[in-house]
């Protein structure tokens, strides 16, 4: 039996984007992305959950501290994201489709180096109450 | 009197600017939401109508109808649209949550069947954040 935890903190952003491949027509584009490729964009409510595991620490008895864990998705994420135009207005997303998908991934990838190696991280992502995706897989 | 009420759902892109006034000014009093490239929700919008049920139908009314109406008149015309250009009833008005509510009671109102009125619009911007519209008494 492992001794690990996995603790959760959920945050949430509000963004404007579409989906677009600039490689295709705008016909093409509305026949893969349908009305998510018009192009005065659209906006969801996104919801983050952000999962770490890891052993408590025995001094602390925390897996990580909570108040850092939500500064640095507030630094990291929130601040990137919130109330901005994910196609415009973010360097991640200037040349790569902002599905929910690679959302993830990028957000992974901005919280991976700052949290400790020897802890998993694992992100979920609601782009509505009933679409969401979570990576990575095991 | 019985009060039915049908949930639907939409995805936007807006921004909250006072055209009258400076960028300034409007990020002083918007903040945030003023970003000139746009933001966006999912809003989740209910629509309340009211009457006396039918006596043949035991309905006040068929929501099979009032879901239509509502599809027809409001969330075709809003959902993926960028609430500031592309829809015509809030063209010239700001796009606050409330002026939506109010813009959606008047694409509704004259369109329900005779016997049954427009009670309420509760338009949800956030899980957290939602405005109530009853028209005007």
């Amino acid at each position: 039996m492992s001794n690990k935890v996995a603790v959760f903190r959920r945050e949430h952003f509000n963004a404007a984007h579409r989906l677009y491949n600039p490689q295709w027509d705008q016909a093409r584009n509305e026949e893969v992305f349908g009305k998510c490729a018009w192009p005065h964009f659209h906006g969801h409510n996104y919801e983050l959950e952000v999962r770490v595991v890891g052993v408590p620490d025995p001094e602390t008895g925390y897996v990580m501290d909570m108040k850092r864990l939500s500064d640095l998705i507030q630094r990291e994420i929130l601040g990137r994201f919130d109330h901005r135009n994910l196609n415009l207005d973010t360097e991640e997303f200037r040349h790569r489709n902002p599905t929910a998908e690679n959302i993830a991934v990028v957000i992974f990838d901005l919280l991976r180096p700052h949290i400790d190696p020897s802890m998993d991280l694992r992100v979920r992502l609601y782009e509505t109450p009933r679409n969401f995706v979570e990576y990575p897989v095991d | 009197m019985v009060y039915l009420t049908r949930l639907e759902h939409f995805n936007a892109a807006h921004k909250l600017v006072n055209p009258t006034w400076s960028p300034e000014q409007n990020e002083a009093v918007f903040g945030k939401c003023a970003n000139e490239n746009w933001h966006g929700h999912n809003y989740d919008l209910y629509v309340t109508v009211k009457g006396q049920p039918d006596p043949d139908t035991g309905f006040v009314m068929d929501v099979k109808k009032l879901s239509q109406l509502i599809r027809e008149q409001v969330v075709e015309r809003l959902d993926h649209r960028n609430l500031n250009l592309d829809v015509d009833f809030m063209q010239g008005k700001l796009c606050s949550t409330e002026n939506l509510a109010i813009g959606i009671w008047q694409q509704l109102a004259p369109l329900l069947p005779p016997g049954v009125t427009l009670h309420s619009i509760k338009l949800y911007e956030t899980p957290r954040i939602y405005v109530e519209y009853f028209g005007e008494k």
